[in-house]
């Protein structure tokens, strides 16, 4: 197998890993920018992969299970938000409530619905997304270099990936460009003024923290129906948190929110690739170190290239009107 | 009137010596991290108490660890409350077991899949090295490109000792054959992690691998569903798993923890229970590959007479198939 061949498995595995961490991680962006802190983007993509997978089984159709995904999801932002924004909670307290409640019902409900150890039972066929392949893709590939990155690397994935990218290109402009992002943004940084201006702040603010609720909705029907076939107990694994530093890493953009979320996905990928695969000049790499190679990469991305982040000012806190 | 009497008396006589040499038995069960229902390991042993269960009645406790904390309470706890004989499920109880079998010198232990030298302990292994030369053999019969792949799941000796006895059976069929060796992880959660292992496969498939065999608990799930939609060949473990996939999967290792443990349960009801250790091999049937209809067509006559003789070898001797453990290398 050639270098270039090698580079396309590896660039099409890390587009595959990614997703899930770009769901969570534009969920994370629209929420702290309107200036809720959301830690329980683990919690929701977890209720959402359990509901998807639970009615894409009872319906056979994957699409019935993402809107599943979403609206247990968005339910669990809905708490979020009624806790951090109607009743000015700790913003913190309400995320790992979020956690730790989805980590215990699906795993509950799993286990009292199917009895197979909180997992659902294995879907097939429309119960899960099939790759889709681009236009063009076989054409293509004949091209050097650009065909198969085309057709591998960009083509073949199901269409919740392209609908990541859209997402990504959606929550760009429309935080950009839009007056609803505009005020989302100014929510988070000043929401004195919004209100001042006679916008209310917490509508904006339910508003974003929905949109991250269907995001970790499409995030968590990824993960069960397109990445594996079925819900498994804890199968968010950190996501939700390594999105969070991916967030921080892209400075709560969205376009740079994608190249961390890829880069983190890659470093994935390579992880799972250079297993017992023999290199040039270093030969076979221990599966230890390598299996520590994304992480030591993230601390020393982290501490070293990405200089001051800095987050919406009035993150975290919770809007108090004067009287 | 008296016969009647008699046979009656008789009769009560014998119920009272059956039931006499059936003891009362409170068996119990601590499964190991991957869960009662990983369709693999776990899933055998509770297959087999479910069976002992029907055919004698006896009901049994079980408890399913979430993480490695619970191990020296649960065992603790069932010796405690009088359980007797405990299965412990699983190489990662063995610790736990050493010190819980001495503070309940008069409760019965049963280990798989490890050795614990105690004078109330019964350790039961297996020699997977065994059945995974002749599912190796299948794969290498049955691979177009040459090329078949193996994912364990934690890197442990035990794991590799299944992927020596495959290894050795690929190069037994076809000399020329190559082997892509991947672990998931090296901590207890590389049992159930079903998407690495359908990257896994996917980065061996791309490699050229059409066979791949997991020995990886919840993790195979993920292995074989990759090999399934990508039109290849898997191997099961443990249980028979040809039925998740039906005509996908090429055969499955068996590894037969359900008869050892209705064994174990059977010979302490009988009284038999003997502490030790049992090891099953080709020979005791303790290890098998598995033939049905899910996977019938996939067995050509050759491959299974090729399979058939290598057992009968292996069983005579003939065959020597070198055991991962007993040196921890792999010719």
């Amino acid at each position: 197998m050639d270098a270039l061949s090698i580079a396309i498995a590896v660039f099409d595995s890390g587009v595959r890993l990614s997703v899930p961490l770009l769901f969570a991680c534009l969920a994370g962006l629209w929420s702290e920018r309107s200036g809720v802190v959301d830690i329980g983007l683990e919690g929701k993509m977890l209720v959402a992969a359990f509901a998807a997978a639970a009615a894409a089984h009872a319906t056979h159709s994957a699409w019935i299970g993402v809107l599943a995904g979403v609206g247990a999801s968005v339910a669990f932002a809905l708490v979020h938000g009624f806790a951090a924004i109607s009743q000015r909670g700790n913003q913190i307290v309400s995320g790992v409530a979020i956690n730790m409640l989805a980590a215990g019902l699906t795993a509950l409900v799993g286990n009292a619905w199917y009895s197979q150890g909180g997992r659902t039972p294995p879907l097939d066929g429309a119960a899960r997304f099939q790759p889709v392949t681009l236009p063009g893709a076989e054409a293509a590939r004949g091209v050097p270099v650009i065909g198969p990155l085309y057709a591998d690397v960009l083509s073949s994935h199901t269409v919740l990936v392209y609908g990541a990218l859209l997402a990504t290109l959606l929550t760009a402009v429309a935080l950009k460009r839009t007056r609803f992002g505009l005020r989302i943004r100014a929510v988070g940084e000043n929401p004195a003024a919004v209100d001042t201006a006679g916008v209310s702040v917490a509508a904006l603010r339910y508003a974003a923290v929905i949109i991250a609720g269907v995001l970790c909705g499409f995030g968590g029907a990824y993960l069960s129906l397109a990445q594996a076939a079925g819900f498994l107990p804890g199968m968010t694994a950190g996501k939700g948190f390594i999105a969070l530093a991916a967030l921080i890493f892209a400075k709560w953009r969205a376009w740079p929110a994608l190249g961390a979320c890829f880069l983190f996905g890659l470093l994935d990928a390579i992880s799972i690739r250079l297993q017992g695969v023999s290199l040039p000049w270093v030969g076979l790499v221990p599966v230890q170190a390598i299996q520590a190679l994304p992480y030591a990469l993230t601390v020393v991305l982290l501490a070293g290239f990405i200089g001051r982040a800095i987050p919406p000012r009035a993150s975290g806190l919770p809007y108090v009107k004067e009287r | 009137m008296r016969t009647m009497i008699m046979g009656l008396a008789a009769a009560i006589a014998l119920g009272g010596t059956a039931l006499a040499q059936g003891q009362a038995i409170k068996p119990a069960i601590v499964y190991d991290l991957g869960g009662k229902f990983d369709k693999s390991f776990n899933e055998g042993v509770y297959t087999g108490a479910e069976q002992f269960k029907k055919d004698t009645g006896v009901e049994y406790r079980d408890f399913e660890l979430q993480n490695d904390a619970q191990r020296e309470q649960t065992l603790r706890r069932f010796a405690r409350d009088g359980f007797s004989p405990i299965v412990a499920v699983g190489f990662s109880q063995a610790s736990a077991l050493e010190k819980v079998a001495k503070e309940f010198p008069n409760s019965k232990f049963t280990l798989i899949d490890m050795v614990v030298d105690a004078p109330n302990v019964q350790s039961i292994v297996f020699k997977e090295h065994e059945g995974s030369f002749l599912v190796g053999l299948l794969a290498a019969k049955a691979s177009k490109t040459g090329k078949v792949g193996f994912v364990g799941g934690m890197d442990i000796p035990l794991i590799r000792k299944f992927a020596c006895g495959y290894v050795q059976g690929v190069k037994y069929a076809n000399a020329s054959a190559e082997v892509l060796q991947n672990m998931t992880g090296t901590t207890g959660a590389a049992w159930n992690d079903p998407v690495k292992g359908a990257e896994l496969a996917k980065a061996q498939i791309d490699r050229g691998a059409d066979v791949i065999y997991h020995a990886a608990g919840g993790t195979g799930i993920g292995v074989l569903r990759a090999t399934a939609d990508a039109g290849k060949l898997g191997i099961g473990v443990d249980s028979n798993q040809n039925m998740l996939h039906p005509g996908k999967v090429l055969t499955s290792m068996l590894k037969r923890v359900d008869v050892a443990t209705i064994d174990s349960f059977k010979a302490a009801k009988d009284g038999t229970w003997k502490p030790g250790v049992t090891v099953l091999g080709l020979k005791e049937n303790g290890v098998a590959w598995a033939l049905d209809d899910n996977n019938k067509s996939l067995i050509t006559p050759d491959m299974k007479a090729a399979a058939d003789k290598a057992a009968a070898d292996i069983v005579s001797g003939a065959v020597k198939v070198h055991d991962y453990m007993s040196d921890q290398k792999c010719p």
